[in-house]
């Protein structure tokens, strides 16, 4: 199909050879959710632990110095991955708590002000002022955005989004505006696939001085992404959606921003004085890095992102482009199947959601499972964006690199399946 | 483990026909619960009859596990004493927390003993539950039964 040799793939992912639901091979298309972790990943965590344990940046035995030589070596070589310098590179826990790290600069830089603490008067709201969103954002960029308007007093506003799923850029001007003090869109939705123009409306939220923020937890571990040109003064995305482990995430910042900004947690390791009543910070990234950092999952990390440079992300893009294509013919030409999302292949990653009429989702889903086909079923974390649709859930596939046609052919077997179970025409 | 176990035809029949789906006018009790894994909404009211029986009035969306177990709730506790319908009411409950090793009874359980291999689904006991926390508390917030002390599920 394109430069990405799928059998080859397939082999580097040990969960992959399991079966599941008696004896069926498994057929994992919910890398929306979480990837699968390639074995160079899990050994990379291992040997650590086997040979390096300690704790990073604390201590100055040699196994904290080669501690903390992998973890800021995992920092560049994530940072290299989206053509950032690794001083701009914050690890967190994962993309909810970067969104979140951005989100609580706003309550907490309006909290310190009105104590006199001195801060930068971008981060500071009240109300007449404005958060905007979108209506696909996930939940994770969205009810952090709500807190920070319930402790400030702004409003929060969103663009809506047409019938094909697209953002309604028409009337931007009227929704970001002079009050607008943070902008903060999602790159590429969970659960439309929709890609947005974020260098537009960040140039928007630029243009009347707020700060912008995207959430490109589905866009980087499937496109080429660099950074800087998204325009953004903050980015966040998670690094096991990017066959990275769990429990570390990321954040960008330009270095103006992460300086401007107040913490998020505190305590050890990201301070540079403590006395008893008060204390001075660190610089960004260890001003945002609070404690005792992930440093296996950050090698891990590490070596996830080697494992997709090889691969060429440009590679991957491809790749996926060829299964979104197929697929949305293929799912759409099922009688009685609605896709909701971009019906072509056009600005559109790989995550694709539909709805089988007379069928609901779970119902969907639970057939699939049962053919060793693994789908999310839900609304995604993307709960109003169901709502805009009218439907209370989707089911939703999210191709990765291991996947090829067969398994798009597999899933479309298993809706026709549902349909025959269920006694639905089709 | 197939399908069939899951979704046995009594299942399928209740979510394709639901028994006494709809709301009444004035219920002493109302219950909104939905599950907020998936989106599953159960809207449960309830009211009783001149000798006591419970009546029961509802509306939901969702898959056929959680709908069909609401309809399977119509038929087995609409009209029974409260203290009747409770006692089946936990009867399920405990179905629902067998693992799918129980051996129900139907004289109890009636339809849903159907239920059975929803059981061993992790995923979907809560679909199957969710009518039964929603009737609950419905009967809670119509006066028709004290707050539980202890949490039974
Ligand atoms: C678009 C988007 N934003 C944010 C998140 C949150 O990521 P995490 O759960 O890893 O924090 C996800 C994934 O669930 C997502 O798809």
């Amino acid at each position: 199909m394109t430069g990405i040799d799928v059998a080859r793939i397939r082999s580097d992912f040990p969960i992959l050879k399991r079966t599941v639901r008696d004896d069926k091979p498994l057929i994992y298309l919910d890398n929306a959710a979480t990837s699968q972790k390639p074995v160079e990943v899990l050994d990379a965590e291992r040997t650590f632990y086997e040979t390096s344990n300690a704790a990073a940046h604390r201590g100055a035995h040699q196994l904290a110095e080669e501690a903390t030589e992998a973890y800021e070596l995992a920092r560049a070589q994530v940072a290299g991955f989206v053509g950032a310098d690794a001083s701009n590179i914050v690890f967190t826990k994962n993309a909810t708590e970067s969104l979140n790290l951005a989100a609580y600069a706003f309550s907490n830089a309006t909290a310190l002000s009105r104590w006199g603490t001195p801060v930068d008067p971008r981060f500071v709201l009240q109300p007449g002022d404005s958060v905007v969103v979108t209506e696909m954002e996930h939940h994770a960029n969205l009810v952090p955005w709500q807190e920070v308007c319930a402790k400030t007093g702004a409003s929060l506003r969103w663009v809506p989004l047409t019938d094909n799923g697209r953002l309604e850029l028409a009337g931007l001007d009227g929704i970001i505006d002079a009050s607008t003090k943070v902008v903060s869109v999602v790159h590429q939705s969970n659960i439309l696939g929709t890609i947005n123009p974020v260098a537009e409306i960040m140039a928007k939220a630029h243009a009347v001085g707020a700060v912008g923020v995207v959430d490109a937890c589905q866009s980087i571990p499937h496109l080429p992404v660099d950074v800087s040109a998204l325009g953004a003064d903050l980015v966040a995305w998670s690094g096991h959606k990017m066959l990275g482990p769990t429990g570390i995430g990321l954040l960008y910042g330009t270095a103006e921003i992460l300086d401007a900004m107040p913490p998020f947690l505190t305590g050890g390791s990201m301070i540079a004085t403590v006395e008893m009543d008060r204390s001075t910070y660190a610089a960004a990234p260890q001003k945002f890095e609070a404690g005792v950092p992930m440093v296996a999952q950050a090698v891990g990390l590490g070596a996830a992102v080697n494992y997709l440079e090889r691969l060429g992300m440009a590679q991957v893009a491809a790749h996926e482009q060829a299964l979104t294509a197929y697929s949305l013919m293929a799912i759409g030409k099922i009688p009685g199947v609605r896709i909701i999302g971009p019906p072509e292949a056009v600005d559109r990653g790989s995550a694709i959601s539909f709805v089988v009429a007379g069928i609901h989702p779970h119902d969907v889903g639970q057939v699939l499972d049962n053919m060793g086909i693994a789908v999310r079923v839900g609304h995604h974390c993307a709960w109003p964006t169901c709502r805009r649709f009218g439907v209370p859930a989707t089911t939703r596939i999210s191709p990765y690199i291991y996947n090829d046609l067969n398994d798009i052919d597999a899933l479309v077997e298993g809706i026709v399946e549902a349909q025959r179970f269920f006694k639905v025409a089709s | 483990m197939s399908l069939e176990s899951l979704y046995q035809d009594i299942i399928l029949d209740h979510y394709k026909n639901p028994r006494g789906r709809g709301l009444m006018e004035s219920p002493l009790g109302t219950a909104f619960h939905v599950n907020p894994t998936c989106g599953d909404e159960i809207n449960m009211q309830v009211a009783a009859s001149e000798d006591g029986g419970l009546l029961i009035g509802y509306e939901g969306t969702g898959c056929s596990i959680s709908q069909a177990s609401a309809s399977v709730l119509y038929e087995l506790v609409q009209g029974r004493p409260v203290a009747d319908a409770e006692s089946i009411r936990l009867a399920f409950v405990e179905l629902m927390h067998s693992k799918g090793h129980a051996d129900p009874d139907e004289e109890v359980l009636g339809d849903a003993i159907a239920f059975v291999g929803v059981a061993k689904y992790p995923a979907r006991i809560k679909c199957a539950l969710l009518p039964w926390m929603a009737l609950q508390d419905a009967e809670i917030k119509g006066g028709l039964m004290s707050e539980p002390d202890s949490d039974q599920e």
